[in-house]
C-alpha cells in the first residue's frame, strides 16, 4: 500500500492549548483502526497559523484545510475524507467574503433578459456525449415525428409555428418544406447551410460546436417530413472545430441508431454526410452551395427554378440555415402555439445574434423576436465602453445596413428592419462607436463584396467595384458631390439587375450609411475631413508646440522618420509630406502633445 | 497520394474534399500541378477544369506557402478594435508583408475574412488554432512559441 | 434502438448527470468553444486537469461544453457542486484555475475575484 495522504496537524502554542495532542491522538487511533496505517502518515507541525482557527490541520495532497477540530470530529473525517475521499465540509475553513459571494446570488445581465431556445444546450451539455443531449431530451422529437406523425402532419406543424429561415432571408419553413414534399424527383436531399460568412456572425459556428445533434436531428425530421433519403452539412473551412465535433455526432448517431438506416426501427433511412467549403463567401448563398457540393466552382445559379423543385444532382433539394434547424425539434416537443406565444406575430420565435464591435459584453445572445436594438445593446450588451458615444449598428452583414442612434427603440422583426434599409440577415450585430467613420465602414464591405464577388454577372462583378472606386475617392480626399448620386444610381441598379441574392443586397451598406450619415460624406468632400479621424489620407499629425518636451521618444519610433528637432529644444515638428499617419508618435508620446487633426486645411 | 485519392469514390462531387487533403499533406501547404493532375485523371476531368475550380476557392495555393499558414482575419470586428495594429505588428515581427513567406519557411502571412470569433476580436488563425483577444505582446509570445516548438521537433 | 429504449437510456442519463446521486462531489465544466479556446481554455483546462490529478482528487469531475455565449469573459469555467449551486468563473487563466481548485474546490471557498456569477439549479 503506498502512501498516498500526508495529515499535518498543528502543533504551535496555541493549538496545543486548544487541545490539539488530543485531536492528534484521536486521529491517530482511527487510522489504525481503519487499517490505513500505510497509507496516511500523521505529522505534527510547528504553528500554522490562524491560531484563533485552532486546532487546525492540513490534509496532502488535496490541501484541504480543517479549523475549530475536535477528537470527536476524527472518525467522521477519517470515515469520510480519508477512506472515501470527502472532505466534511463543515470542518473546512470558510472565507466570510466568499460566502457573502454565494449568498448574494451574483447575475450577470447578460444573461438576465435572454430566452434560450435554440442555444439551450450551449454552455450546459458536452457536445461530445451524445447521452447528455438525450438526457437533455434529446431525440425525443424525432422519435415522436416518426411513431406518431404523419410526414405532412409535421409540415403542417412548422408552417403553423410560422417559424421562418433564420439564414437571412426570412422565409416561411413550413412553405419551403411543402414545396419539396410535393417535388418529383427520384432522390431528395437535405441540406444544412453552415457557411456563415458574413462578417460579425458566429452564431452557427457555435450552435455547430455546442449542440451538433440538435442539427442532425432537425434535418432528420425534416427528411422524414419531405421524404429525403440523404443530407448533407457544408460548413466552412474556417471552422474546423465544429467538422470535428460534427464528425464526432455523426458517428454517435449512427451508432445509436439514431442515423442511418432503420431509424429507431421504424424503417425510416436517413444519414448525412459533412462538406467543408474552401473559402467562397458566396458559397453561402443557397444555389452556389449547391455548386460547391457538386464539386464545382462556387457561381449561383439562375431561380427559378429553385432547389425545393431542382436543387443538389438536379433533384428537389430543402436547404435551410443552422439556427433554423435548430428550432425544429423545439417546435416538434412543444408545439406550434408555444411557438408563436413568443417574438412577433409576423415574426414569432426567438433569433440568435451575435454582439461585437464597440459593446461592453461581446457574444452570443438569443432573444425573442420584438426586442428593441437599446434593450439588445444597452441592457444585454451593456453598452459602449470607455465612456464613448453610441453612433451605429450594423445588422445583417455585408447585405445589411447600419441604423443610427435615433432607431434604438425600433424592434427587432423582420419587417421593421427592413423598413429601416437594414435587414436582419443571419444575425451579426456590429456596434460602432463615434470613433468609427461610416464612410470607411461602407468601403470595407464594398471591399468585401467586390472581392467575394463569384464574377458571373456584369452588375455585381464590374458594378461593385466602379462603387468601391467611387468609396476610395471620397476617403482619400478626391471625392465629388456627384459620386453621391452617382452611388446611389449604381446601387439601384445592381440591386434590380444582378444575379443573385448577394449582389442584390451588396449595395446596402453603401445606401444605408448615405441614407443616414449624410453629413459624413459631404464632408469627406466639400471639408476634406474625416470627423472619426479614421481616413488616413484625411487626417494629420502634428505636435503641439507648448506641450512638446522635445524628448525625442516620437522621432525615435517613427517609422518613416519624418519628426525632426533637437533634444531639449521643443518643439519637434512632423513632416507632412513624409509622414505615412501610422499613429505611433501619439501613442508613444509621454507627455499627450501629439495631436491628430481632420479637415483643418 | 493515389492511396489518398482512393478514400474517396471517383465523382466528381468529392473534388473539393480531394483537393483539401492534398493540399494539407504538402509540407508546404499548397497544390501542385502534380497533385492537380492526379485528381483529374482520378475523376476523369481535365487539368484545367481541377485548377479551374480549384482557382474559385481562396483557400486553395497554387504555390508553396510555409509550413505554418497564418491568417490574420481583416473583417470589420476585427478591425474596429485594432486588427490593423496586429497586421502590423506581425509584418514586423516577421519581416514579411501580406502574402509572403518567411525566408526559412516556417510562416505564410494572409489575410482572411471573417473566422466567426468576433466575440475575442482581434483575431487570427494559424493552421487549426485559432487565437483571440490578440495584442502586440501576445503575438510576440505566440510566434516565439510555435518557433520553438519548431526547433524542438 | 426502438422510442422506449431511447426513453430508458434517457432516463439512466439524467440519473448519471444529477451530482447528488452520482459519483462526483464537484463538476468543472470548462468552456471549449472556439471563442473559448482562443481566448486560452485549453491551457485552463489542462491546469485543472493537472491539479486535481496532483491533488488526488478522487471525487472531481472535469468536462467541457460549448459555449453559453459571453465571449468577452472568455475562458469561462463553470464549478457546479452537489447541492445544485452553481459559480461561474470568468476571464479564467492556468494560474486562476490552480487558485480555484485549492481555494474553491478543495477548501468550499469560491473565488470571489473571478466570480462572474451565482445560480441556482
Amino acid at each position: 500500500m503506498t502512501r498516498r495522504l500526508d495529515v499535518l496537524v498543528c502543533s504551535g502554542a496555541a493549538c496545543v492549548s486548544s487541545h490539539s495532542a488530543a485531536v492528534r491522538d484521536a486521529l491517530f487511533r482511527e487510522i489504525e483502526s481503519s487499517g490505513l496505517s500505510d497509507e496516511i502518515r500523521l505529522v505534527e507541525t510547528g504553528c500554522m497559523g490562524p491560531c484563533e482557527l485552532g486546532p487546525v490541520m492540513l490534509v496532502y495532497p488535496d490541501g484541504a484545510f480543517y479549523v475549530h477540530v475536535t477528537p470527536e470530529d476524527a472518525s467522521e473525517i477519517v470515515e469520510e475524507h480519508f477512506l472515501k475521499g470527502r472532505p466534511v465540509k463543515r470542518l473546512l475553513w470558510e472565507d466570510p467574503e466568499a460566502r457573502r459571494i454565494v449568498e448574494g446570488k451574483k447575475q450577470v445581465p447578460f444573461f438576465e433578459k435572454q430566452k434560450k431556445v435554440v442555444l439551450a444546450n450551449c454552455g450546459r451539455i458536452d457536445p461530445e456525449n451524445i447521452e447528455e443531449y438525450i438526457a437533455a431530451n434529446g431525440y425525443e422529437a424525432l422519435g415522436e415525428a416518426l411513431t406518431q406523425m404523419a410526414p405532412n402532419e409535421v409540415i403542417q406543424v412548422i408552417t403553423d409555428s410560422g417559424l421562418r429561415g433564420r439564414g437571412g432571408a426570412g422565409f416561411p419553413t413550413g412553405r419551403k418544406w411543402q414545396f419539396v414534399a410535393s417535388a418529383t424527383g427520384g432522390t431528395k436531399y437535405v441540406v444544412c447551410n453552415g457557411d456563415e460568412g458574413d462578417p460579425g456572425a458566429f452564431m452557427d459556428r457555435s450552435l455547430l460546436e455546442g449542440d451538433p445533434h440538435a442539427v442532425i436531428e432537425g434535418m432528420t425530421i425534416a427528411a422524414y417530413a419531405v421524404g429525403a433519403s440523404r443530407g448533407y452539412i457544408y460548413i466552412r473551412a474556417e471552422y474546423p472545430l465544429a467538422i470535428k465535433r460534427l464528425q464526432i455526432a455523426l458517428a454517435a448517431a449512427r451508432k445509436a441508431g439514431l442515423l442511418g438506416e432503420d431509424i429507431l426501427e421504424t424503417g425510416f433511412s436517413f444519414d448525412i454526410e459533412v462538406r467543408m467549403g474552401a473559402g467562397a463567401f458566396v458559397c453561402g448563398e443557397e444555389t452556389a452551395l449547391i455548386a460547391s457540393i457538386e464539386g464545382e466552382r462556387g457561381i449561383a445559379r439562375v431561380r427559378p427554378p429553385y432547389p425545393a423543385v431542382r436543387g443538389l444532382f438536379g433533384m428537389p433539394t430543402l436547404i435551410n440555415n443552422v439556427e433554423t434547424w435548430g428550432n425544429i425539434r423545439h417546435i416538434i416537443l412543444n408545439g406550434a402555439d408555444w411557438f408563436r406565444s413568443i417574438g412577433t406575430e409576423g415574426s414569432p420565435g426567438t433569433k440568435v445574434f451575435a454582439l461585437s464591435g464597440k459593446v461592453q459584453n461581446t457574444g452570443l445572445v438569443e432573444i425573442p423576436m420584438g426586442m428593441t436594438l437599446r434593450e439588445l445593446i444597452f441592457d444585454i450588451g451593456g453598452g459602449v465602453p470607455n465612456g464613448k458615444r453610441f453612433k451605429a449598428v450594423q445588422t445583417g452583414g455585408p447585405s445589411g445596413g447600419c441604423i443610427p442612434e435615433e432607431f434604438l427603440d425600433t424592434p427587432i422583426d423582420y419587417e421593421s428592419l427592413k423598413e429601416l434599409g437594414a435587414i436582419m440577415g443571419s444575425g451579426g450585430m456590429i456596434v460602432m462607436d463615434e470613433d468609427n467613420c461610416m464612410v470607411n465602414i461602407a468601403k470595407f464591405f464594398l471591399e468585401f463584396t467586390s472581392d467575394e464577388s463569384c464574377g458571373q454577372c456584369v452588375p455585381c462583378r464590374v458594378g461593385l467595384r466602379r462603387m468601391l472606386d467611387i468609396l476610395k475617392r471620397i476617403t482619400s480626399g478626391n471625392g465629388r458631390m456627384a459620386d453621391l448620386d452617382l452611388l446611389k444610381h449604381l446601387g439601384k441598379m445592381i440591386i434590380e439587375t444582378s444575379f443573385c441574392g448577394l449582389g442584390k443586397t451588396a449595395p446596402n451598406p453603401v445606401l444605408s450609411t448615405l441614407k443616414y450619415f449624410h453629413e459624413e460624406y459631404r464632408e469627406h468632400i466639400e471639408e476634406k475631413k474625416c470627423r472619426a479621424k479614421v481616413c488616413t489620407d484625411l487626417i494629420t499629425y502634428h505636435i503641439d508646440e507648448d506641450t512638446c518636451r522635445a524628448c525625442g521618444v516620437c522621432a525615435k519610433n517613427c517609422p518613416a522618420e519624418a519628426i525632426t528637432g533637437e533634444i531639449g529644444k521643443p518643439p519637434y515638428v512632423i513632416n507632412e509630406e513624409a509622414c505615412v499617419r501610422c499613429g505611433t508618435c501619439l501613442e508613444v508620446c509621454p507627455f499627450g502633445a501629439v495631436k491628430l487633426e481632420s479637415g483643418a486645411l | 497520394m493515389q492511396r489518398l485519392l482512393e478514400r474517396y469514390p471517383p465523382a466528381r462531387e468529392h473534388l473539393l474534399e480531394m483537393l483539401h487533403d492534398l493540399q494539407d499533406q504538402n509540407p508546404q501547404h499548397y497544390l501542385s500541378d502534380d497533385a492537380m493532375a492526379a485528381v483529374a485523371s482520378y475523376l476523369g476531368l481535365t487539368l484545367s477544369d481541377v485548377k479551374g475550380t480549384a482557382s474559385f476557392y481562396s483557400m486553395f495555393s497554387f504555390a508553396p506557402r510555409g509550413r505554418h499558414i497564418i491568417r490574420i482575419c481583416a473583417s470589420p470586428p476585427c478591425q474596429l478594435l485594432g486588427a490593423t495594429t496586429i497586421q502590423a505588428k506581425l509584418r514586423e515581427k516577421l519581416h514579411v508583408a501580406v502574402g509572403e513567406t518567411t525566408a526559412d519557411g516556417a510562416f505564410t502571412l494572409e489575410t482572411t475574412s471573417c473566422l466567426g470569433v468576433c466575440g475575442v476580436a482581434p483575431a487570427m488563425m494559424i493552421d487549426d488554432e485559432v487565437y483571440g483577444n490578440l495584442t502586440p505582446e501576445r503575438i510576440e509570445v505566440i510566434i516565439d512559441k510555435m518557433r520553438r516548438e519548431d526547433e524542438a521537433s | 434502438m426502438k422510442l422506449e429504449d431511447l426513453r430508458k437510456i434517457r432516463e439512466q442519463a439524467a440519473k448519471g448527470l444529477s451530482l447528488r446521486t452520482g459519483e462526483a462531489r464537484i463538476k468543472v465544466i470548462v468552456g471549449m468553444g472556439t471563442s473559448g479556446i482562443a481566448a486560452g481554455a485549453r491551457d485552463v483546462l489542462a491546469a485543472f486537469l493537472d491539479e486535481i490529478s496532483k491533488r488526488d482528487l478522487r471525487d472531481v469531475m472535469v468536462t467541457q461544453t460549448g459555449e453559453r455565449g459571453l465571449s468577452s469573459s472568455e475562458p469561462v469555467v463553470e464549478v457546479r457542486q452537489a447541492d445544485g449551486s452553481v459559480i461561474v468563473y470568468g476571464d479564467m487563466t492556468a494560474k486562476k484555475a490552480r487558485r480555484v481548485v485549492a481555494e474553491h474546490i478543495v477548501n468550499g471557498n469560491p473565488v470571489s475575484e473571478y466570480t462572474i456569477e451565482v445560480r441556482t439549479e
